[in-house]
């Protein structure tokens, strides 16, 4: 089974991303340091499987934002990732 | 965070806990090869592949594909033991073993040190003590199973540390760098442990 | 407890709690769609509503500890105040075999939710709408159908919605009779595409959808449809692709992908 085939997107890490933020991201407008592509951060391409979430770029693969959760402690790299806009709830 | 979970009625996990022995602690045993990748699967063609040794004043090894097959080759046969919780016995390899590589790279001038990054295809890198890839205890392989590689796990090659968790295996792996000090790799900087012992359960950081 | 943000009622997501909390709901029916997928209802404490595309994702946790967890699409529009979730049993799957086979009215099921700002469909955002799904990616779809039919006969007249729909045989259609039934609504188009089997007199499409499926099915690039592709992996990129070849607006095709099987 080739990863591509398996792989999910930013919309299925939607609920363990609330852990983190206040708010849904799954819309939110991400740049990517990399290229300077910038979509929803639910056109993330998903990786890392049951290690860790890593949200890659769709169009330059690099790594937007890396998760571990550790019993006890919730680890973030969100070095890939230049800007954030985030749409207001209400 | 609810101090008393909800207990799904009828709820069990749907593999029974092997009895230990073989099995490292928190570990269950599969049959079947789950794919765990960090990210896409890299496409290097076999005449652009190499595999380069180095140290810190870039003294450097190298060998080209076809130069890597003329190394003498081992045909380990393992146990493999993953962070998430699986192990597979009995998996069979065919490689070159990292204590072959290093002699030569040596001889070519190359300085060891304690600590080596592996580095792969795709930017992947983990971190492990160079007492850890020597003495008989890792590879570089290129077959798995009596067949070449498959690229979901890792072909054309990828280290084989069977006796770490299997992150360490760098899929796809380019080469080896020697470092002064441990310097975390992809999933270490997120938390998992530099070293990643499954006998002592060194998952995570903090694990000791 | 978890902080609130100030809100008024009415529609959508307008209370929307700082932390997601998980909360255990009750299962008041069940019942089987086809052979592999069961629709769950649940009602669930204090629910704040959601939008059509939002999933909830569903907690396992075995009396010795060992936890499994999964999402799904919510299958019932915010209209209707109980949620459904449309599970399909996969082989080796410890948490959908439960959902499936063991699972029953009365039981409890923990869930957080709902989740989901980016792949959500509601009437003001408008159409045309261009809705395609393979396999269970039939489900969040399926809400957004479900809520536009709910919608006054003025709102719908404004927006048209189409769904393309690929399934291995005809037994394998989730929700086959209502989708049949609202394939007679003004405005609103469905077809299916079968890619295994199909019954003896089928004189509809009999292969995997491809560009000239999604043109004769979908609008045009110049009426500025919104699609929505959901289902396995491979089908929801390579259809993204299709879309995009066509002419369209890549922002105007959003995706959801459900993984190998979907």
């Amino acid at each position: 089974m080739q990863t591509e085939e398996m792989r999910l997107d930013g919309n299925a890490v939607g609920g363990a991303l609330r852990d983190l933020f206040a708010a849904d991201v799954t819309g939110a407008r991400v740049t990517c340091m990399g290229c300077g592509k910038i979509g929803p951060l639910g056109t993330l391409l998903q990786y890392g499987h049951t290690m860790g979430i890593v949200l890659r770029c769709p169009v330059c693969d690099m790594a937007l934002l890396r998760i571990v959760r550790e019993p006890g402690s919730l680890h973030v790299d969100m070095s890939g990732l230049s800007f954030m806009t985030i749409p207001d709830v209400r | 965070m609810a101090d008393t979970p909800f207990i799904a009625r009828g709820f069990h996990r749907s593999r029974p806990p092997t009895p230990a022995g073989r099995l490292p602690p928190g570990q269950y045993e599969t049959r079947d090869f789950p794919v765990l990748s960090a990210g896409p699967t890299p496409r290097t063609s076999l005449t652009a592949w190499d595999f380069t040794i180095s140290d810190r004043s870039e003294h450097r090894m190298r060998w080209s594909w076809i130069e890597f097959l003329q190394l003498p080759h081992e045909k380990p046969t393992v146990d493999i033991h993953c962070v998430t919780k699986w192990s597979k016995f009995g998996t069979t390899w065919e490689g070159v073993s990292v204590d072959t590589l290093i002699r030569a790279a040596r001889d070519a001038g190359v300085e060891p040190a304690e600590y080596v990054v592996a580095f792969s295809d795709g930017g992947y890198t983990t971190n492990l003590p160079l007492a850890d890839l020597a003495g008989g205890k890792a590879w570089v392989a290129f077959g798995y199973e009596g067949s070449p590689l498959p690229p979901e796990h890792g072909g054309p090659a990828r280290l084989v540390v069977p006796h770490l968790y299997f992150w360490k295996s760098a899929k796809w792996v380019r080469g080896l760098r020697f470092v002064e000090r441990d310097e975390p790799g992809f999933w270490e900087q997120l938390g998992y442990h530099n070293r990643g012992d499954p006998w002592r359960e060194q998952r995570y950081q903090g694990d000791v | 407890m978890s902080e609130l943000a100030s809100s008024t009622a009415g529609g959508g997501n307008a209370i929307v709690p700082a932390r997601l909390e998980w909360r255990v709901a009750t299962v008041v029916d069940v019942h089987d769609e086809t052979r592999h997928a069961r629709t769950i209802v649940l009602d669930a404490p204090d629910w704040p509503g959601h939008r059509a595309g939002q999933h909830v994702d569903v907690r396992l946790v075995a009396e010795d500890g060992y936890q499994a967890q999964r999402s799904y699409s919510i299958a019932s529009p915010p209209e209707e105040s109980s949620i459904s979730l449309t599970v399909e049993r996969l082989d080796d799957g410890e948490v959908s075999s439960y959902l499936c086979d063991v699972l029953r009215p009365g039981d409890g099921l923990e869930l957080r939710g709902p989740i989901g700002g980016y792949f959500v469909w509601s009437v003001a955002v408008g159409g045309p709408l261009f809705l395609i799904g393979g396999g269970s990616g039939i489900v969040p779809l399926m809400a957004m159908l479900r809520h536009h039919a709910r919608a006054d006969e003025g709102i719908r007249a404004r927006i048209p919605v189409h769904l393309l729909y690929s399934a291995r045989t005809w037994d394998d259609v989730i929700y086959r009779d209502e989708l049949t039934g609202m394939a007679n609504q003004r405005g609103v188009g469905i077809t299916f595409t079968l890619t295994r089997e199909s019954p003896p007199g089928w004189h509809g499409f009999h292969r995997r959808i491809d560009p000239a499926m999604l043109q004769e099915t979908g609008w045009a690039p110049a009426d500025e449809p919104l699609a929505f592709v959901c289902g396995p992996t491979p089908l929801v990129e390579s259809v993204a692709s299709m879309f995009v070849e066509l002419g369209h607006e890549p922002a105007r095709v959003r995706t959801e992908r459900f993984g190998p099987t979907g």
